[in-house]
């Protein structure tokens, strides 16, 4: 469980992040963390791992204070996913890259090649196995970068930008992957500008705005208001554009899916047939 | 007249065993607004990397074929001279700035190019002014978000004024609302000043309304080439995963399901909320 109780941070710089979160993300939630540029979201979630540690306020994970431990012992259960790869690999091969950290926990050789392979398989990344990740596009370092902290198995999962220079399919294997990690109890939180894939994945919604948390519910009640998305610098799902332009008192407003959208519609057109 | 042309173009990186391109023929008209996308991988990158002669000159490795830009022979030109016509904005903007302030990233290339201080004084301002960054002047770049990197990156090549603007997912970091104001700049460059506008994005709700061409990739070969109603429309675009717009995905659910729409295929909430209210009206 990760829980934030009045948290400030202000950055050396003394630009002020983060004024006063308070949370509470249970295990096994899906949380989709969204607001615009420099709302503090990467710095709420560096609070998460240790990376960061608050000026004011705790961060406490399973109950332990993040300022009474190590970044190190942090890291095994929760896995961070940088926005930008690059900042992430270093090793010659895509196997390097994900092994790495299995042998600085200390799993076995046995286990460290299992996991390997599991985890290539997980992202679709068998055929560059060998590879240098340097090689690879834009996206397929982004998935080499998730398959690498994937493979230690952590117990909470945050994905910075999980979902750039991913192409639809990708998208769809994420959602999967997400859905199959969250059978497993597993935390996720992803930080992201992504409406349309929080829309198919209706996840637990969290919206900052210079610092503080502004709205917190679940994504068809959030990404439906249009003035709290505006003050977050975020355009609803198309959808559900499609149903605020509509505003016709016989349709719902708070619509995301495409799918939900058709039965809305064809039973409007059913009824009014009658 | 087109702009870009290639034709059988294939490319290899060196120590590939495969080649990242093959057989690529495409042709980009002048003032065109053209979407390349398709998965990670499929040579889009790369393809626009031989718009300014990136590719071969700086990448080495074997290119077959021909690629025409401006009607220069991109094997032919050196890249700064490429440079003049073609603007590139990278993926990653940590890739394209260096400077210590973002007034002098931004007039790097101008510079070079030995533009007097008034021009280059004038470039930049405009350019600052319409990605939003005018209060970023001073600033060093590496200290800037990842969505103002992206900004200040596209302004830079704004700056130089070129033909053809090269885009490589230049908002994949902003926010929606911001990534709105960039696309819409880039619109506005496109419609009011006649740059022709490549554009490489997934993310199609946000920008297939902007196109007047699109081009899909896989496995580094083009696979639809062509007006993006139609291609957007059609079955073939559904059934090989491209993630086409969640309005025309709902326009093609309800036509299936033998609702009265028209036949024009939307690209926008807009144009699909506007269809569905002239249904509506027919049943009130």
């Amino acid at each position: 469980m990760i829980e934030a109780k009045n948290v400030y941070f202000t950055y050396p710089n003394r630009v002020e992040a983060l004024k006063g979160v308070s949370i509470r993300i249970g295990d096994g939630e899906f949380v989709a963390l969204m607001g615009e540029n420099g709302a503090g979201k990467t710095t709420l979630v560096k609070h998460f791992n240790g990376l960061l540690r608050p000026s004011k306020g705790t961060v406490f994970i399973d109950h332990v204070d993040t300022t009474k431990t190590s970044v190190a012992k942090l890291a095994k259960s929760v896995g961070f996913v940088f926005q930008n790869p690059d900042n992430q690999l270093f090793c010659e091969t895509v196997e390097d890259e994900i092994a790495f950290a299995l042998k600085n926990f200390g799993f076995e050789e046995k286990t460290v090649k299992k996991r390997v392979t599991w985890a290539l398989n997980v992202l679709g990344l068998e055929h560059y196995r060998r590879n240098s990740p340097f090689m690879l596009s834009g996206g397929e370092r982004k998935r080499v970068a998730l398959a690498s902290v994937l493979a230690w198995k952590p117990k909470i999962l945050i994905l910075d930008e999980p979902t750039i220079g991913q192409h639809h399919q990708q998208k769809e294997k994420l959602l999967q992957f997400i859905l199959q990690m969250r059978t497993q109890g597993k935390t996720i939180i992803i930080v992201t500008h992504d409406v349309e894939f929080v829309a198919e994945c209706n996840p637990r919604v969290l919206l900052m705005k210079q610092g503080k948390i502004i709205a917190d519910g679940e994504a068809r009640i959030v990404l439906t208001d249009p003035e709290i998305l505006t003050q977050a610098s975020i355009v609803p799902p198309q959808v559900t554009q499609i149903f605020l332009q509509l505003s016709n008192p016989d349709l719902p407003k708070e619509v995301i899916d495409v799918y939900q959208a058709r039965e809305i519609l064809l039973g409007l057109m059913e009824r009014k047939k009658k | 007249m087109s702009v870009v042309e290639t034709k059988e173009l294939t490319y290899t990186y060196p120590g590939s065993a495969n080649p990242s391109i093959k057989d690529v023929s495409i042709k980009i008209e002048k003032g065109e607004f053209v979407l390349i996308t398709g998965p990670s991988g499929c040579g889009k990158t790369t393809l626009c990397r031989c718009f300014n002669g990136l590719i071969p000159h700086f990448y080495q490795g074997e290119l077959k074929g021909e690629v025409t830009v401006v009607g220069l022979k991109v094997l032919e030109q050196p890249i700064y001279q490429l440079a003049k016509s073609v603007g590139l904005v990278f993926q990653n903007p940590e890739n394209q700035l260096f400077a210590l302030s973002v007034e002098k990233d931004v007039a790097f290339g101008l510079e070079n190019l030995g533009i007097p201080r008034e021009s280059i004084q004038k470039k930049v301002d405009w350019a600052l002014e319409l990605t939003g960054t005018c209060d970023l002047r001073e600033r060093a770049p590496h200290e800037l978000s990842g969505g103002q990197q992206q900004r200040v990156a596209i302004a830079s090549v704004l700056a130089m004024q070129p033909e053809i603007i090269v885009l490589d997912e230049p908002t994949s970091f902003l926010d929606p609302l911001g990534a709105k104001k960039i696309f819409d700049v880039i619109n506005d460059l496109n419609k009011n000043l006649g740059i022709t506008v490549v554009l490489v994005e997934h993310r199609l709700d946000l920008t297939a309304r902007y196109a007047n061409h699109i081009i899909i990739m896989d496995d580094g070969e083009v696979i639809f080439d062509g007006e993006p109603r139609e291609v957007l429309g059609s079955k073939e675009a559904r059934l090989i995963g491209v993630g086409i717009p969640k309005p025309t995905l709902l326009y093609q659910l309800l036509k299936k399901d033998g609702m009265n729409l028209m036949s024009t295929v939307p690209l926008s909430s807009e144009e699909m909320a506007s269809m569905l209210k002239e249904v509506l009206k027919d049943y009130d």
